[in-house]
């Protein structure tokens, strides 16, 4: 025998190891509305396959718990054996060894803590009648419940304008979303369980591209009755087109000149060309939306007159105003904020960069875009400095990866100091204090703290501010309506309290969130306002989906979406991600588990045919 | 047209024509334990796999639909190892009490697990417990639940109620009344049409044989039992008999063989109820403006269980005549008791009838002539009595052919079509029209209003007056048409609703015949019942002419309506 060997696993270990990384995707992608106890008690057995069984406390500890649970179950328990559980969790957790041990009993003490009012509930009731069985999980996840299943299929078939009119029936930014949705849908994708989430941005980009002209449906009889919507963003158009739908006059108050709010001034258009845009946009006014541009609400209107002129308001005016560093220096020439240069560019005003050292300060999405789009001004170097670590970023992994391919620099660990200006008061560079990251916070992110490394200065001649944005609720605080911690304090119908007939939502009302939880704001008010207006209009769409048909589920590779070239995309403002062929959108859709035709699906019927 | 071949046969089959279907074109039967058609093709019980070439699990056959040159195979020995696996699973957690259930003979897990020749179980054995309140009409044994959530579509789709929820994750999933609430102060309509439709045993109707056991051994009791319309249309069926191969006269000699001492039709009754809601109808029509439109028929329970409970503010709008089954227990007890010298406390009465809903009716505390034992003592149901007609050993087709006695015993063919949806309207019709004019119609002038579940409308104009008429059965349905009539969509001075879908023919508490929809086949034997009766009005029953005579005067009197009307908004 030798005295040492090369460290093998054997087929065993193997398996365990595959078994492990399926458990993982599965866990991913697992159903929120399980039973908490009947969790916590898989979750323990789990735990407790893994316990070597040395000590004591978790060896016999966890299997008690998992008795004490199974009691609940059982309906054996009370509320004292709650009690039960969690003090013994808890000093299972002050005793145990190692990790196995006391995370488990850790994770069961929060567990019962975090849901005792659910466990309450099923021994008083004898079992769990909060279940809501989410049959359909993408739907589920998408805030505006757009019929991904559904649409899936129909580009699965070719059907792309039917897809989009599917889509519509829930979202009037198809295209938009096939473009710039963040996608919440893909990541409970049950497909993950077998091998990865199907790329429903991809398939909705698909039926956009192949779609030809899709007429938005037929309005309503004409209900008289008038709306007012402050802000042509995703959220008010969403609402203006539904409100339109159910036969109200929709009548928008844009303060800038164009209509798309963030979408145009926010998002630049080489992830979103602009005459894409137009698209759904035009498809909202073929209804008969009146806009007045140019209409700041506040400034050439009061939101009273509004009120007493219109049957209803809606307010979605968005978060446009940039929030300051409030370091030294920032008042220098040359720092400017995300929104006043993404704004420019919506305004298809290109400032020129050429040659300049671009800093962009912040690491979500916005930061981004403004470092992507500095490149395309002709910077020299652009940087991103960021106070945490490059995989703490906010920003979408994909973006962080376009940006880095395309040449911007990533200085993570870097909190800004002051901003040094030259003599003519421009900026010369940027003090920064390096950090080491540090322990978790109470939301279990890592926090950065000082490394004790000396201070650095980064040359640059102009830094862009991209640390999140505000909301301009000066006009509607003075009337009135009631703002908490700085939003719009809208209640989850989208009324306000105690303001008759005058509705909020989008980020004025969340703080800057995505495009499809705005186009859910919109989406609530339409119905609440029609409710309110006295009428019960049902929003539906008459395209049949196609049945399932017999296939395998055999693992498959995602088909991606790819982008053009970098050293070309990053020097002009022309969209940089291409669809999917008909081939490659046939594919994916293929992949589709129709959760919305088998498992509770099937029982539930599978879709909300109209709201 | 699609082609594919299963079990080597080619076949051809429209577009969306699922597998199984497309296999019973061909004579190729498919097990399935969950299915049923249009209401729950959910693919929950697995037992309808079949092998699909090209396919690498096996596919359900009720919800796949024939691809162009599928190639099916239903009995491989793939398709037949999973299929008893997996009925070997579903035995595991069935408590297999066969000889001691009520579905012992009709019980669909009990039939294919014979027909696959299961034998044992290799899995050890765990059956789900849980309390029921044994005093609702509906009983629901959850070890015997088989978690096909037939009860829970039946209940939401057809009948528009969802009493039933399906609760936990995991193995613990179950079946749970909504809310968790007890049955008894549930919304259910306690209609049956979740026992009809249960595969096995799990739901049941409330036994209640040992009560009417206990009268008839007791030798100071008389027994008057009574038999609804609705039964003649379907007991056969309990004993593997055609309709036509047994006749009422045969059940009559059963039941005077069991010992029972007075056997009478309901018929009798339903020709009563005709002159009290007729003549209540045409009451209101004359004060138009004093009712709430339309006026319902009241007979069935379950549509007044659903009213009570969805629409209360509707109740005023049922007719106030009782039932036929109350109207008979009324005059049992009170004008026949009179005739025969027995102390109403001395009499039982017994109904035989296709409902399960009519446990609860007779329950109902005004339900009693006197304000203390109720009209109607107790109800047995369809299956019930014919478990007694076995439990006597007795061959019905060689009993004698025996007639009803006298004098609650006549029934005209207005009476019998009761048991058919529309028919209560049909025969209202046929009398209200003689009461106007003066002279009878043609019987069947109204025989538009017949049919299943969907909405039949009616028009009738008698002696200048327009009556709008509808007829609904399943409370889904009942459900859409009083939302038009709230909304305003639809206006009518007279509806009938019957809860099951066809009426009482279709009824909770018929004979159960898994995968048959049966209430359109026994309708149609009422029907020729009522063609072959020579008396085909209402008003023309003489048993009920001499009543009015001899005791109640007319229609709405006094005395009528102490003994014969009542107020539902009143009922526990």
């Amino acid at each position: 025998m030798s005295r040492l060997e090369i460290k093998k696993s054997d087929a065993v270990q193997k398996s365990v190891e595959r078994m492990y990384e399926v458990l993982e995707r599965r866990m991913i992608a697992g159903a929120i509305d399980s039973c908490p106890a009947d969790f916590h008690l898989g979750f323990l057995k789990m735990c407790h396959a893994q316990t070597c069984g040395k000590c004591a406390s978790c060896r016999i500890g966890l299997r008690q718990l998992q008795n004490l649970l199974t009691d609940v179950l059982e309906n054996r328990a009370t509320v004292a054996t709650l009690d039960l559980i969690r003090k013994t969790a808890k000093d299972i957790y002050d005793s145990a060894d190692c990790a196995i041990g006391y995370e488990a009993a850790r994770m069961i003490y929060n567990g019962v803590s975090e849901c005792y009012d659910d466990y309450v509930r099923y021994i008083e009731n004898g079992g769990y009648i909060d279940a809501t069985k989410i049959s359909v999980p993408c739907v589920d996840a998408c805030p505006a419940n757009v019929d991904i299943p559904g649409y899936v299929a129909l580009v699965g078939e070719g059907r792309y304008e039917d897809a989009v009119r599917l889509i519509r029936k829930d979202n009037p930014f198809p295209t938009t979303c096939a473009y710039v949705c963040e996608h919440p849908c893909e990541r409970k994708c049950r497909r993950r369980i077998i091998d990865s989430p199907i790329n429903i941005r991809g398939i909705k980009r698909a039926a956009v591209d192949y779609a030809k002209d899709v007429p938005v449906e037929k309005c309503a009889p004409d209900t008289g009755k008038k709306v007012a919507v402050i802000g042509g963003g995703p959220s008010g158009l969403s609402a203006a087109y539904y409100l339109s739908l159910m036969g109200h006059r929709v009548t928008v108050f844009e303060a800038k000149p164009k209509l798309g709010g963030m979408l145009r001034y926010g998002i630049p258009s080489y992830r979103f060309p602009r005459e894409k845009l137009q698209e759904d946009i035009d498809a909202i006014l073929s209804l008969g939306v009146e806009v007045k541009r140019g209409t700041k609400v506040g400034q050439d209107i009061t939101i009273q007159a509004l009120i007493l002129q219109y049957d209803a308001v809606y307010i979605a005016i968005g978060a446009h105003v940039d929030k300051k560093m409030g370091i030294e220096g920032e008042d220098a020439k040359n720092v400017v904020s995300a929104v006043d240069l993404l704004n420019k560019i919506g305004h298809d005003e290109f400032p020129d960069f050429t040659g300049e050292n671009v800093v962009i300060l912040g690491g979500g999405n916005v930061a981004m875009d403004c470092a992507r789009s500095a490149v395309r001004l002709g910077a020299g170097k652009t940087s991103i400095v960021y106070r945490r670590r490059q995989e703490d970023m906010p920003a979408l992994a994909a973006e962080i990866e376009s940006a880095i391919a395309e040449g911007v620099e990533i200085r993570s660990l870097m909190v800004p100091l002051r901003i040094e200006k030259d003599e003519a008061g421009a900026v010369k560079g940027l003090w920064v204090k390096p950090q080491m990251i540090g322990p978790c916070d109470r939301k279990g992110r890592p926090s950065p703290k000082d490394s004790k490394k000396p201070e650095q200065f980064i040359p640059c001649d102009r830094v862009i501010v991209a640390i999140g944005q505000n909301i301009d609720y000066k006009h509607f605080e003075n009337s009135g309506i009631e703002i908490t911690r700085g939003v719009i304090d809208a209640l989850d119908d989208g009324m306000i309290r105690d303001k008759e007939g005058v509705f909020a939502g989008g980020d004025c009302v969340t703080g800057p969130a995505t495009v499809i939880r705005a186009i859910e704001g919109g989406k609530v008010a339409a119905a609440n306002i029609d409710a309110f207006l006295g009428f019960k209009h049902m929003i539906s769409c008459d395209v049949e989906i196609p049945a399932d048909y017999v296939h395998n589920r055999l693992p498959c590779g995602r088909v991606n979406m790819v982008e053009r070239e970098a050293c070309e995309r990053k020097c002009d403002f022309a969209g940089v991600e291409l669809g999917m062929s008909e081939e490659e959108a046939c594919q994916e859709s293929s992949r589709c588990l129709r959760c919305d035709y088998y498992g509770y699906g099937s029982l539930k019927g599978g879709r909300t045919a109209q709201w | 047209m699609v082609n594919a071949t299963i079990n080597g046969i080619a076949v051809a089959v429209p577009e969306g024509t699922t597998i199984m279907e497309a296999a019973e074109q061909i004579g190729i039967q498919i097990p399935r334990l969950c299915y049923l058609k249009g209401i729950n093709e959910i693919g929950a019980c697995r037992v309808c796999v079949v092998e699909v070439e090209g396919s690498d699990q096996l596919v359900t056959s009720c919800n796949h639909y024939v691809e162009e040159g599928m190639v099916v195979h239903t009995n491989s020995s793939r398709a037949r190892r999973s299929r008893k696996t997996t009925l070997q699973l579903i035995l595991s957690q069935h408590n297999q009490d066969c000889p001691v259930c009520s579905r012992n003979g009709t019980c669909t897990l009990q039939d294919i697990a014979g027909r696959m020749s299961i034998l044992s179980v290799p899995f050890p054995k765990e059956c789900e417990e849980y309390n029921w309140d044994d005093s609702f009409p509906i009983i629901r044994d959850a070890s015997k639940c088989i978690k096909c959530m037939r009860c829970v579509n039946i209940c939401e789709k057809v009948q528009g109620l969802g009493v039933w929820e399906v609760i936990n994750t995991g193995y613990r999933t179950t079946i749970h009344v909504k809310d968790n609430l007890p049955i008894g102060e549930a919304n259910c309509a306690a209609c049956g049409q979740c026992v009809t439709h249960c595969p096995v045993g799990a739901l049941t109707v409330r036994r209640d044989g040992n009560a009417v056991f206990d009268a008839l051994d007791d030798p100071e009791i008389t027994t008057v039992v009574q038999i609804a319309p609705a039964v003649r249309g379907a007991f056969a069926e309990s004993l593997g008999l055609d309709r036509d191969a047994v006749t009422m006269g045969q059940l009559v000699a059963a039941l005077k063989q069991i010992g029972f001492d007075y056997v009478f039709d309901t018929n009798f009754a339903a020709d009563l109820t005709i002159m009290e809601e007729g003549s209540e109808l045409l009451e209101r029509l004359s004060h138009k403006d004093r009712y709430q439109w339309p006026m319902f028929t009241s007979c069935c329970p379950g549509w007044v269980r659903f009213l009570r409970s969805e629409y209360p503010d509707m109740v005023p709008q049922l007719s106030t005549a009782k039932s036929p089954q109350q109207m008979f227990g009324a005059v049992a007890k009170t004008y026949f008791a009179e005739k025969i010298g027995v102390s109403p406390d001395k009499l039982c009465v017994i109904s035989i009838m296709p409902c399960s809903a009519k446990k609860y009716e007779c329950s109902v505390s005004c339900m009693s002539a006197d304000g203390a034992a109720p009209d109607v003592d107790i109800v047995m149901i369809t299956r019930e009595i014919m478990r007694f007609v076995q439990m006597a050993h007795l061959s019905l087709p060689d009993l004698p052919d025996l007639p009803f006695d006298s004098p609650l015993g006549s029934g005209t063919g207005a009476a019998v079509i009761f048991g058919a949806s529309g028919g209560v309207m049909e025969a209202a019709l046929r009398s209200a029209y003689f009461l106007l004019v003066g002279k009878n119609i043609e019987p069947e002038a109204f025989k538009e209003v017949r049919g299943l579940t969907e909405r039949r409308e009616l028009e009738v104009e008698v002696a200048g007056n327009t009556v709008r008429c509808a007829v609904v059965s399943s409370l889904g349905e009942a459900r859409k048409l009083i939302e038009d009539v709230r909304a305003g969509r639809s206006q009518y001075e007279f509806v009938e609703v019957m809860a099951c879908p066809g009426g009482c023919s279709g009824g909770g508490g018929q004979p159960i015949k898994d995968g048959e929809e049966r209430a359109m086949v026994r309708a149609d034997k009422l029907y020729r019942l009522d063609a072959a009766n020579p008396l085909r009005y209402s008003h023309e029953n003489p048993d009920v002419q001499t009543l009015y005579k001899e005791y109640l005067g007319a229609p709405m009197s006094h005395k009528a309506h102490e003994l014969l009307h009542t107020d539902q908004a009143q009922w526990d």
